[in-house]
């Protein structure tokens, strides 16, 4: 018997290696399944639930997944789709997003996702939180209206800064990103060329001195949605 | 401050500066000077050599938690949807009245705190508080003015018990005001047992042998879920890994059920029992019982019933001369968190994390508490376990109905003449269970708490087991006075302040439901507005990362199948209302209007 792990995505049949998830097999195979939470270099974590797709027609979160040998998985399917869309939605109105002034515009993973499902404008009311922003440290600024909770910084500071410059507090709405200080993230160890840093989807976490950088045309997803790099790797051949 | 240090650095000491003991530690220090400030959380980090963020992120979790300075009394009152009806609300201005402070405030001298609490368990007394580790039942506004009053007076909330209950709520250990309410006793949990009978019987056999027992007693999980405990069992058996543990899950949080409150007073010696057998068929070592921070005044009783079996041998080494049994049971005190009855969030809980669930696979069989292959099992299954070992699983197996075998301890409140706890076979119709507890007038019943369903008059014939009306035992009978949506708004506002907030759709959408309901309640209410709630229900139960998520809208939405004409006749007809119903312009126009001192001429109020 064979041991190779060959799945189904979409009509695709993919490899998977052993251990990898779903979404992890799905990237090698040039398929790109929506996420936010999601890094290539962390451990998985089931948080934004934007990759859930229908495994074997059971909705599984496909970040954290098990891929499996035969099983049968839906992603781009409009179902699927629409549930994405109110995810992300729920994540717009959850904080306080604007777009049009924010530096992260042209390159929030956020915004690209809503521009990929083809959000329009949310369906649920805006919440309005208030919330603290912390521009205490010299070089970065947190702004905490802009978090989406996906926990990237927590499991970047902790896994590959070896730092726990993040973790969160409280519980339900009331759920914050905090740091490893009293108050201030001036008085953590977190530096600039901390992965922790860059690895924030939205303008959570920003650089500070070097707002507005890249100009409108030329931002990462300016051109092309956001999974493009994915879904280039896919050869051709392999469709069905 | 000097002291603070001592203390802190003294209690981590206690528990081996272990940092999977982080729970029990801030549980301490919390009760000993009202918060875990800032400093307590420094020393603790440092004693435990970990980072402070961790350990604010667990205080932060936990209700009982608090980072900032409380009272050293903290009055907790329920205002759960059974304590509403019978009047928590004037109970609650009581309080805030006689202690001149609003809920959620202290006392300028800093001796009292006022809060609200979800479900204590005692919805069959209610309404219901806690103070510090006291329970007061049956409150009314004189009674909370009067509890104040000892309160300040004596600084002794024991001094509020002025009588005992029945049972061992009088027990010197115990010595609490609670009635055990026992309507009806049956033959598997609520019957007398002889300490050590089942577990010989048990040790008689082979591990293997007693699963298959188990297997052949079809007995299902009594949390909820209802899985087959001997899959459970056999699953953690088969798993690899060194040391297994046994879990009991005590952190019985759905609201309206109380049930494991009467088994832990009264027969915690069975369910110890069952424990241990457990431990004994799964080859586990270790065995927690995970008892729920309301409970913390059963916890001297629990321990002197341990210590008793540790003495007759019934625990420990060698157990009853069985060379290489070994077997013991901690008990591990949550802090309140309603996510933590979840078995997941409890082994992270246990582990002493925030009490958010953990991503499956690896299933607690698996990879469990500290990585061990974990068997998490409700109070009430681990009796039946018990009783199934001494009487056969033959005769355990001919009680009940065909999918649905032995009793079930339901948790009766409400509008209802006889509130309690009643042990009933299987198969039970919800019709006979109402005429047993003096509640034929029904409007509606709630069955399996705030993430069970609402049924009406039309399901009245429908019958209790897993197969057709599952309960985990809360069963909240609503008399024909009373408001469907907000009986629903209630279950909603529960699951808003338990989410873990892990996940998006629970985080984001049990608030959102709360609020659509409320529009709906408060007459601002749309045509389309009932295919929102629907549509976002929905979309909870299908992404939501674990049951509490994927149930917190089932309450609504069973009660829109069930009341559809209720509901609809709250909406406005879209042609009578030609704008936004559910926006408030004044309200919006408030604060700019504040600012610039002058009324809005356009909008005028």
């Amino acid at each position: 018997m064979s041991d190779r792990m060959i799945l189904t995505i979409d009509g695709v049949k993919i490899e998977a290696k052993p251990g990898q998830t779903i979404l992890q097999a799905a990237d090698d195979g040039g398929i790109y399944i929506p996420r936010l939470c999601a890094h290539k270099e962390l451990e998985p974590f089931g948080a934004c639930r934007v990759c859930t797709v229908m495994v074997n027609g059971r909705p599984q979160a496909a970040c954290t997944t098990p891929a499996a040998n035969a099983i049968i998985v839906e992603n781009e399917t409009e179902p699927l789709r629409e549930i994405r869309r109110a995810l992300v939605e729920m994540l717009f109105v959850e904080g306080n997003h604007y777009c049009m002034y924010c530096e992260r515009s042209g390159g929030c993973e956020l915004q690209a996702m809503a521009y990929r499902l083809g959000i329009q404008a949310p369906r649920f009311p805006y919440q309005f939180p208030k919330r603290d922003m912390d521009a205490s440290h010299p070089d970065i600024l947190l702004e905490r209206n802009r978090c989406i909770l996906c926990g990237r910084c927590v499991r970047a500071s902790r896994d590959l800064d070896g730092k726990h410059v993040f973790q969160f507090t409280g519980r339900g709405a009331r759920k914050t990103i905090w740091v490893n200080a009293e108050a201030k993230l001036a008085d953590t160890k977190l530096k600039l060329a901390d992965k922790a840093v860059e690895i924030c989807p939205v303008g959570a976490i920003l650089k500070k001195g070097t707002g507005y950088r890249v100009p409108i045309g030329q931002r990462a997803f300016d051109h092309k949605p956001i999974g493009s790099d994915i879904e280039e790797k896919r050869a051709p051949a392999q469709s069905l | 401050m000097i002291e603070l240090a001592r203390d802190v650095r003294d209690t981590c000491r206690t528990y081996g500066n272990d940092r999977t003991r982080l729970l029990d530690i801030v549980r301490v220090v919390q009760s000993r000077y009202g918060c875990v400030s800032s400093q307590a959380i420094d020393l603790a980090a440092n004693a435990l050599k970990i980072h402070r963020v961790e350990v604010e992120s667990v205080v932060s979790f936990y209700s009982f938690l608090s980072v900032r300075p409380k009272g050293t009394i903290v009055i907790r009152l329920c205002n759960d949807v059974v304590d509403e009806m019978f009047g928590a609300e004037k109970v609650a201005r009581a309080f805030s009245e006689e202690l001149g402070i609003p809920f959620g405030g202290t006392t300028p001298d800093g001796k009292i705190s006022l809060e609200y609490t979800a479900c204590i368990g005692m919805s069959d007394q209610a309404p219901a508080a806690l103070v510090n580790d006291v329970v007061v039942t049956y409150l009314s506004s004189d009674r909370a003015r009067e509890v104040v009053r000892i309160l300040r007076e004596t600084g002794d909330p024991r001094r509020l018990v002025h009588r005992l209950g029945d049972g061992n709520n009088a027990h010197p250990l115990v010595r609490s005001m609670i009635h055990n309410n026992i309507r009806k006793a049956g033959p598997v949990v609520l019957a007398p047992m002889d300490p050590g009978a089942a577990l010989r019987k048990a040790l008689a056999m082979s591990p293997v042998e007693v699963i298959r027992d188990l297997k052949t007693s079809r007995l299902r999980g009594r949390g909820g879920a209802g899985f087959p405990a001997g899959m459970k069992w056999e699953f953690t058996r088969n798993a690899n890994g060194d040391s297994k543990c046994i879990i009991c899950n005590a952190d019985e949080g759905e609201p309206g059920t109380f049930k494991d409150r009467v088994i832990l007073t009264e027969f915690s010696d069975l369910m110890f029992e069952g424990m241990t057998i457990a431990g004994y068929a799964i080859g586990a070592d270790l065995g927690i019982l995970y008892l729920r921070g309301e409970y913390a005044y059963l916890r001297a009783l629990l321990e002197q019933v341990l210590q008793s079996r540790r003495s007759q041998n019934l625990l420990g080494k060698n157990i009853l001369g069985k060379s290489g049994v070994h077997f013991d049971i901690r008990i591990q005190m949550g802090a309140g968190a309603y996510i933590c009855g979840e078995e997941t969030a409890l082994i992270s809980s246990c582990e002493g994390l925030r009490g958010d669930p953990k991503n499956r696979p690896p299933f607690p069989a698996e990879k469990g508490y500290l990585g061990m292959p974990t068997c998490v099992n409700n109070v009430e299954t681990l009796c039946c376990v018990a009783r199934i070992l001494d009487n056969g699983a033959g005769w355990f197996a001919q009680i009940g109905s065909k999918g649905s075998a032995g009793t079930k301890l339901l948790s009766v409140s409400g509008d209802c003449s006889s509130p309690g706890v009643y042990e009933v076979p299987f198969g039970l119709k919800l019709r006979n269970l109402l005429e047993m507890v003096g509640g034929e007038d029904a409007l509606a019943v709630q069955m399996g708490g705030a993430s069970g369903r609402m049924v009406s008059r039309a399901d009245f014939e429908r019958i209790i087991c897993f197969d057709d009306l599952a309960t985990g035992g809360s069963v909240m009978v609503f008399g024909p006075q009373r408001h469907v949506p907000w009986i629903a708004s209630k279950f909603l506002d529960f699951f808003v302040e338990e989410s873990c907030g892990y996940c998006t759709p629970c985080r984001v959408g049990s608030v959102l439901l709360k609020q659509k309901l409320e529009d709906i309640i408060h007459g601002r209410g749309q045509a389309g507005d009932l295919e929102y709630l629907e549509q976002l229900g929905a979309l909870m139960k299908t992404t939501s990362r674990c049951g509490l998520g994927q149930t917190a809208p089932v309450p609504v939405l069973s009660s829109i199948q069930a009341f559809r004409p209720t509901y609809e006749a709250l909406l406005l007809k879209k042609a009578e209302e030609p704008f936004l119903a559910s926006f408030d312009i004044q309200a919006a126009l408030r604060e700019s209007q504040q600012l610039t001192g002058r009324a809005s001429t356009v909008f005028a109020a």
